[in-house]
């Protein structure tokens, strides 16, 4: 790891980060994705004003990535091969929530493949493996926050909640911003899928505005014509306060 | 009228799923060929400085059973109370320490096994001393948002006694939810998600 997410001329920010919004986010138990029921913590969380050891986090550098680590189309393909499906590329920005891009995040993605089927061994719906694709991908954003992966548009699936519940197409993200407390996991969505509305995962969010914040815009202006379409995605991790004028003991 | 603030809202958090170790963790999960290694793996070389410590964590559910699909992530100071991290703004920390661990519960114990160092002790936001502790964040299938606790250190007894987060737990009895008990190297600390040994969580 390396610092070269903070360019010499800057000083690192160090205030703390703004309060997470829990009416914004899902509640920890939503009986209606049946798997929260015996994983969904009932006392109340205890309030923490940010220390240290939330306001830090790793540094990723640019240096851990592979050529093809943003390409899911080649990163599992044999030799002059490539993954089956509607190309798309995605992309976007890391913002926070004063609007700033968030330089040197770390952002890893999984998916099904077109037919709507994992690479993993607990998985068992019947749609066939592709042997050209994992469904892995990781990127980090650049100066302004940017990031940019090519992959195929995984497909819905029916998954054991309800008799018939079906997930929307949908890309997991992992992102890992500047603070430990920044920490997020989220999915994204494919704009116009009818699937979203009746996903009984997406409407563990109970502001539609939430869930339309996590779908993804088609971007005919950014496709690479002949070759594939483009989403964007843009995603927002917590603000941070100023530090400016604030009391800091000696040492902290 | 007034100006907006023209505040942006944080992205909503979406379970990890069953199959998160696609994504975080792919040659545990048999997807070979595309990471060299999964990040995260490695906390510790043959340099790093301080007390080599072993930390085995559980997450357990409201009916009793470890959870054999969770993804374990833990955060801390290196020997001398340093965090690895361009915010930290009080010294280099050790080079041969990251600070930073990731691994997958296992699919058939629900067990999984840090390999670490003792961290030293960090300040509070007040100047007094914090124990030493394990910033631990946890995904998995049926978890809408990541949850945040600690771990602390049962041989850090005085340590814990005076440390401002521990004390702000009213509950007194639920203390020892964060207290990892010490067998030889090995720290042993299971995360109970509901029940009467309910873990104490984090709203960070």
């Amino acid at each position: 790891m390396t610092s070269s997410r903070v360019p010499a001329n800057r000083t690192p920010e160090i205030g703390a980060f703004f309060q997470r919004d829990r009416n914004w986010h899902p509640p920890a138990f939503t009986p209606a994705y049946k798997t929260s029921v015996l994983r969904s913590p009932q006392r109340a969380l205890l309030s923490l004003d940010n220390t240290l050891s939330e306001l830090t986090g790793p540094v990723f550098g640019h240096n851990i990535l592979g050529e093809l680590d943003n390409d899911l189309i080649h990163n599992f393909a044999g030799p002059g091969e490539s993954a089956i499906g509607p190309r798309i590329l995605v992309y976007g920005r890391v913002l926070d929530e004063r609007g700033i891009g968030v330089a040197g995040t770390l952002l890893e993605v999984w998916q099904a493949n077109a037919g709507g089927r994992y690479r993993h061994k607990k998985e068992t719906y019947l749609a066939p493996l592709d042997p050209n694709f994992g469904g892995c991908g990781r990127t980090i954003t650049g100066e302004d926050g940017s990031y940019c992966f090519r992959t195929i548009q995984p497909g819905p699936y029916p998954w054991p909640n309800g008799p018939n519940d079906w997930r929307p197409a949908h890309i997991h993200f992992s992102i890992f911003g500047h603070g430990f407390a920044q920490r997020l996991i989220t999915q994204m969505y494919f704009e116009g899928d009818p699937m979203i509305w009746r996903c009984p995962i997406v409407r563990t969010i109970n502001d539609r505005r939430a869930i339309e914040g996590l779908t993804a815009a088609l971007d005919m202006e950014a496709t690479i014509p002949m070759d594939a379409r483009a989403y964007k995605f843009d995603i927002v991790l917590r603000g941070r306060r100023p530090t400016l004028f604030e009391n800091r003991i000696e040492g902290n | 009228m007034v100006q907006g603030l023209s505040r942006l809202k944080e992205s909503a958090s979406q379970t990890a799923g069953p199959y998160v170790h696609i994504g975080l963790t792919p040659n545990f999960a048999g997807i070979s060929g595309v990471y060299e290694r999964d990040l995260g793996t490695a906390m510790v070389n043959d340099k790093t400085r301080g007390e080599r410590i072993r930390v085995n964590i559980r997450v357990i559910d409201g009916a009793g059973s470890p959870l054999k699909d969770a993804l374990v992530e833990i955060w801390q100071a290196d020997a001398a109370g340093i965090y690895n991290s361009p915010s930290d703004l009080r010294g280099s920390a050790d080079p041969n320490f990251t600070g930073w661990g990731r691994l997958p519960t296992d699919m058939t114990t629900g067990e999984c096994m840090f390999e670490t160092i003792k961290p030293g002790r960090a300040p509070f936001f007040d100047g007094r001393k914090m124990a030493p502790h394990l910033t631990v964040w946890i995904v998995a299938r049926g978890i809408n948002i990541g949850l945040h606790t600690r771990m602390y250190f049962s041989d850090e007894e005085t340590a814990n006694a005076e440390d401002p987060v521990l004390m702000r737990i009213e509950q007194r009895e639920r203390v020892s939810t964060l207290v990892a008990p010490r067998d030889g190297d090995i720290y042993k600390f299971d995360i109970h998600l509901q029940g009467i040994n309910e873990t104490v969580f984090f709203d960070i």
